[in-house]
């Protein structure tokens, strides 16, 4: 097995394809990485489902306003431009197809564009949150994540077995190994480490790879 | 026209047993404390309201707000998105007992759902969900060759709110981004009860600014230093 991309990599990655004045939502947690790594000259709007477009950083420790969070309940500062709005209004934000870009977590992304990513099965708490609502209307829906669970089983199935977030939603996965997008019901390869071989990436992939003729690499810097 | 009234006690004196409750707030960020400790007091001292059904996104966050009032034995039922928190333990103790009832909603859904009470439209469809458990046994519908999912609006015999600035008549303002789900509420209940830091004479908020119109609100309780839901967690505070 070669070496991956790290999660910060992988964010990093996908902050590359968020064009010039796109309307972005990050899920929360890994996914709010990829606000770290907008490219020089290319300014992102973010939206978070609480009711805020175009935030920033993180405040700086001791200078929170809790009044002021995002939808992971982190607190956030305003870029200037910034709106305020209600939930139905920012849900109409995401159904109604003004996003441009939403980029999740996920446990498992199927080849058909099934997404699983708010429940690990009937144990516990069941909380959905926005992740129902979010995968539906933004004109990309995309996932990072790594390629394989921390048991090494392939995140990429062929069918979803964990109860369902969406259907037939994810356009693009970013992973630790490869960049691959949804076409047809079938992962298309459009990316993968230099150091991998397709028959190694083919073993930890849980559906068929669709090889085009061009393979890019994925390279990341250093982070 | 003067819906102010002189205190918390006063402004919560109509919440009674198995009343759905909307409470303002995402997290902390406009969650009414003040109105909620009042519920909380008036419970320890006769018992009542009880068996309430709440509507939050929440379910409230170490032990104070909402999460007091589960503690406190007063909630049959949550209406909610996402009943996890920092500190989840007050729902998450009850819900694993079968102590407390619990309605899973989308949170964009449970948004619609309120906006479309106070509205007057009873049920609408939603993308949301289609094909997932959570919609399972609701009518499904394809629009232009999409599939989507009929939910019913959500009312609620109250609604407790924090606004920012209200003036006599009710018209508010939020701060930042404490509106979220407020001005859906208060319109959705059948009686809006508001805490806010600073009451005004009518004409002093710029009808260009007003967010929730007067319409919606019917009390209006002036609490001048609000406690902040995650300041208070930070500093370990429990109201139990």
């Amino acid at each position: 097995m070669t070496s991956k991309l790290s999660n910060a990599q992988i964010a990093w990655r996908a902050a590359q394809d968020i064009e010039d004045g796109a309307y972005v939502n990050l899920g929360i947690g890994f996914p709010e990485m990829v606000a770290k790594f907008q490219p020089p000259g290319k300014q992102a709007i973010f939206h978070t489902e609480n009711g805020v477009l175009n935030f920033g950083e993180a405040p700086a420790p001791g200078e929170e306003d809790w009044d002021l969070i995002n939808a992971g309940k982190k607190a956030i500062t305003l870029r200037p431009g910034a709106a305020f709005f209600h939930h139905a209004d920012s849900f109409g934000m995401v159904r109604g197809g003004h996003l441009d870009v939403a980029i999740l977590g996920t446990y498992e992304v199927a080849e058909n564009g099934d997404l699983a990513n708010w429940s690990t099965g009937p144990k516990g708490v069941p909380a959905v949150g926005g992740a129902m609502d979010l995968v539906h209307g933004a004109k990309r829906v995309a996932v990072i994540t790594d390629h394989v669970t921390k048991d090494g089983r392939p995140k990429l199935v062929k069918r979803c077995a964990l109860p369902l977030t969406g259907v037939g939603c994810v356009t693009r996965v970013y992973t630790s190994l490869a960049v691959l997008d949804i076409e047809d019901e079938r992962f298309v390869l459009r990316e993968k480490l230099p150091t991998m071989s397709v028959a190694e990436l083919q073993a930890v992939t849980g559906a068929e790879l669709v090889l085009p003729d061009q393979i890019g690499d994925l390279v990341a810097p250093e982070l | 026209m003067d819906k102010t009234v002189p205190d918390l006690e006063a402004a919560i004196a109509g919440i009674e047993d198995g009343m759905v409750v909307m409470v303002g707030g995402f997290g902390g960020s406009g969650a009414p404390i003040e109105l909620i400790h009042a519920l909380i007091d008036r419970f320890k001292a006769n018992g009542s309201p009880k068996n309430l059904t709440i509507v939050n996104n929440n379910a409230g966050n170490g032990r104070i707000g909402i999460a007091a009032m589960i503690d406190a034995g007063m909630v049959g039922k949550m209406i909610c998105s996402f009943p996890r928190s920092a500190d989840p333990r007050a729902f998450t103790e009850k819900y694993l007992a079968g102590e407390i009832g619990l309605e899973l909603v989308p949170q964009g859904t449970l948004a619609e759902r309120i906006r479309a009470a106070g509205a007057g439209i009873p049920a609408f469809y939603t993308p949301a969900s289609y094909g997932t458990d959570v919609a399972k046994g609701k009518p499904v519908a394809e629009f232009d060759g999409k599939h989507y999912v009929q939910e019913r609006w959500l009312k609620a015999d109250v609604a407790i709110l924090k606004a920012e600035l209200a003036d006599t008549l009710g018209n508010l303002t939020y701060r930042k981004a404490a509106r979220n789900f407020s001005p859906l509420m208060a319109a959705a209940a059948a009686k809006t009860i508001v805490q806010a830091t600073k009451i005004v004479q009518p004409g002093d908020i710029d009808p260009e600014h007003v967010v929730t119109p007067g319409i919606f609100v019917d009390a209006i309780v002036q609490v001048s230093d609000p406690k902040q839901e995650e300041a208070l967690m930070r500093e370990g505070v429990a109201y139990a």
